[in-house]
């Protein structure tokens, strides 16, 4: 069984936290990870940097654009990997821009991903239609789950659309915006949570963007089956280092 | 309709819509309805009047006559470079403009580089009365001080895009967030044939009133309504397409799209995307782009700031790969001759991106009795500074 569903048949809310990989150090990957599992986190994004990304606020730009100018690759990234399932044992997703994916070589680019036990990816601009139309088949072949996004404007019906086509989760994107807002979840949001949560999905919901400490992750997660913190968690380490990170976690629940 | 897009908004294997899902109910009220809004009658005839009244359409198609005599053949001018605004550029933000208040939207955004296109948007936001944002790289804010200045006399707001490597590509990049952050009441005009479909469709669309026109008035002037080559500058590649629009399916009609060398293809300065790019994902559409091995976009040069954009529109990555057209590319220095040439021989001073397209008469031969239509996209008041610096003026 995928470690995704696993987890979610074990827990209720999910805690997962995004960082990019080789910020702020380029050889942080491996203790970031093992400080995350070590501290209670349920599943980790690690995001491979991207010179233009579309999607992200300054926060991840920053962090992206240090990350490659330490040197990092999706080549270096799945070295750095190579043997992560001898001391990693929580989901691990990654997460990237298309560009990169399709240069390294999508079928290469799975291939790597299953023999190191990557569980899922979530490719931003890869929309739904054009991987539905053009690549299932072969992230399906891999078994690689792949994760779509649904914003507050997302069309009902899309989003039953996407629903089908889902696996692991639906990443619900908290407000119209990009990553790194800072947000009090107000009526607006609690209405959204609560307009999807009664639709009933047959994939768990996770919310994204927005979520930076304790009270956003307690709103995000009432109505959803977990909840992703990426830019506030890349401010702290940035701030107080890796080895601080179990008091970020512990801050959090 | 072998070049044209196709229903689901592909060039051959380049386009499509590879944009994350907080743009996704934006484009597709867009790609829902561009068609039928752009095509009725009081859009036209709104679209048609503005083009005349305000940009003031048709432009001539000139015949060169000096120029033909040296390089003995005949050689016609597609003159742009006296649309309102200096360029071309106007003839998409008129459109975009037009499409952005059928939409019921009342903010307007757009990225722009030299500041053309920027100066082409708050222009007709001005008159309509929009509220108007201008994404720049601060790089070239710096570069490009009389264009700010244009835009905020106009009354927009220029915002620095600080990401990335500060020009061009960033601004886009900053453009298409703030889309993302206000999806409601804002629509965004891209300034070239690029972007996620419908944009390079749209806005092909918009420019290509140029080949429509050249049609019309070469049947005049030549008994014929197609000339035998057609040549243009191609950065995002706006201008080219409206020059090549009505012409693409027809197969007398021999295409030469001019990219610069920069300083030479091998220098490392150069933004020559067909013969230095590969295929692979920019601004939410599939196309050729330049790049490092593992997929991060790469800054690309060239002396004209309207040709340094590290892709090229999805229409033109098809005319490439599908050999429909013929892509040349031209070094600074050339183009840079090339200006003063124009300058000297027909009294145009043009563009130094569209000085990059009469370029090629030095390096491919053509015969007496062949017409030959060259897009004079722009004019170059913009940059006489970069002409003084160059020639010591």
């Amino acid at each position: 069984m995928n470690r995704i569903d696993e987890t979610f048949q074990k827990k209720k809310k999910l805690l997962s936290i995004y960082f990019s990989a080789g910020h702020p150090e380029l050889e942080d990957t491996f203790p970031i990870l093992c400080a995350l599992q070590d501290s209670g986190v349920d599943m980790v994004e690690i995001g491979l940097p991207f010179s233009d990304p579309l999607a992200d606020g300054p926060t991840i730009q920053k962090s992206s654009t240090r990350a490659l100018l330490n040197g990092m690759t999706t080549e270096k990234l799945f070295d750095q990997l190579q043997n992560i399932r001898d001391s990693i044992h929580i989901p691990l997703v990654l997460m990237g821009y298309f560009n990169p994916i399709m240069q390294f070589g999508i079928k290469r680019f799975c291939e790597k991903c299953l023999s190191i036990g990557i569980d899922g990816l979530i490719i931003p601009d890869l929309p739904v239609d054009i991987y539905h139309q053009k690549y299932k088949p072969l992230f399906d072949q891999y078994n690689l789950y792949n994760m779509f996004l649904i914003t507050p404007q997302t069309p009902e019906e899309r989003i039953r659309y996407i629903d089908s086509l889902s696996s692991g989760f639906i990443y619900m994107v908290s407000s119209a915006s990009v990553t790194g807002v800072q947000n009090t979840f107000g009526n607006t949001q609690e209405d959204y949570f609560k307009r999807i949560a009664q639709m009933k999905l047959n994939t768990p919901q996770v919310v994204g963007f927005g979520i930076s400490n304790a009270e956003t992750y307690r709103a995000a997660t009432r109505f959803s089956s977990g909840a992703i913190i990426g830019s506030a968690f890349i401010q702290f380490i940035e701030k107080k280092g890796v080895s601080a990170i179990p008091d970020f976690i512990k801050s959090i629940r | 309709m072998k070049y044209q897009v196709d229903e689901k908004g592909f060039y051959g294997d380049f386009g499509g819509a590879y944009i994350p899902e907080m743009l996704y109910p934006n484009v597709e009220e867009l790609r829902q309805n561009y068609i039928q809004i752009s095509e009725s009658e009081s859009f036209q005839k709104e679209f048609k009047s503005l083009l005349s009244d305000y940009v003031g359409r048709p432009t001539p198609l000139y015949f060169a006559e000096r120029l033909s005599k040296k390089y003995n053949t005949k050689i016609y001018l597609k003159r742009e470079d006296l649309c309102h605004t200096g360029a071309h550029k106007v003839n998409n933000t008129i459109g975009q403009i037009l499409m952005a208040q059928r939409l019921g939207k009342n903010r307007i955004i757009a990225e722009t580089g030299a500041g053309q296109h920027g100066v082409a948007t708050a222009t007709v936001c001005a008159l309509m009365g929009i509220e108007c944002i201008i994404y720049m790289g601060t790089l070239d804010i710096q570069r490009q001080a009389p264009n700010v200045a244009r835009m905020k006399m106009l009354g927009a707001k220029v915002r620095a895009a600080e990401s990335g490597s500060k020009t061009l590509k960033d601004a886009t990049n900053e453009a298409i967030r703030d889309w993302i952050n206000n999806p409601v009441d804002t629509h965004y005009i891209i300034g070239s044939v690029v972007g996620p479909h419908p944009y390079p469709d749209m806005v092909a669309r918009f420019q290509s009133v140029i080949s429509a026109e050249t049609q019309a008035q070469l049947l005049k002037k030549e008994n014929r309504d197609y000339p035998d080559h057609i040549i243009a500058c191609v950065g995002g590649g706006s201008n080219a397409a409206g020059l090549y629009y009505h012409f693409l399916e027809n197969p007398r009609v021999n295409i030469i799209a001019v990219e610069a060398a920069g300083k030479g293809i091998d220098s490392g300065k150069s933004a020559a995307t067909s013969a230095l790019g590969k295929e692979g994902i920019i601004h939410g559409s599939k196309t050729l782009l330049m790049q490092t091995p593992d997929g991060q976009i790469t800054e690309p040069y060239s002396i004209s700031a309207g040709l340094d954009y590290p892709g090229v529109g999805p229409m033109h990555a098809h005319l490439f790969r599908s050999q429909r057209a013929e892509f040349i590319s031209i070094p600074d220095k050339e183009a840079m001759d090339w200006g003063l040439t124009l300058s000297q021989m027909e009294g145009i001073i043009p563009a130094i991106e569209t000085a990059h397209a009469f370029a090629v008469l030095d390096v491919r031969k053509f015969s007496r009795e062949e017409v030959i239509v060259f897009n004079c996209s722009g004019r170059g008041d913009k940059d006489l500074e970069t002409y003084i610096d160059h020639f010591k003026l």
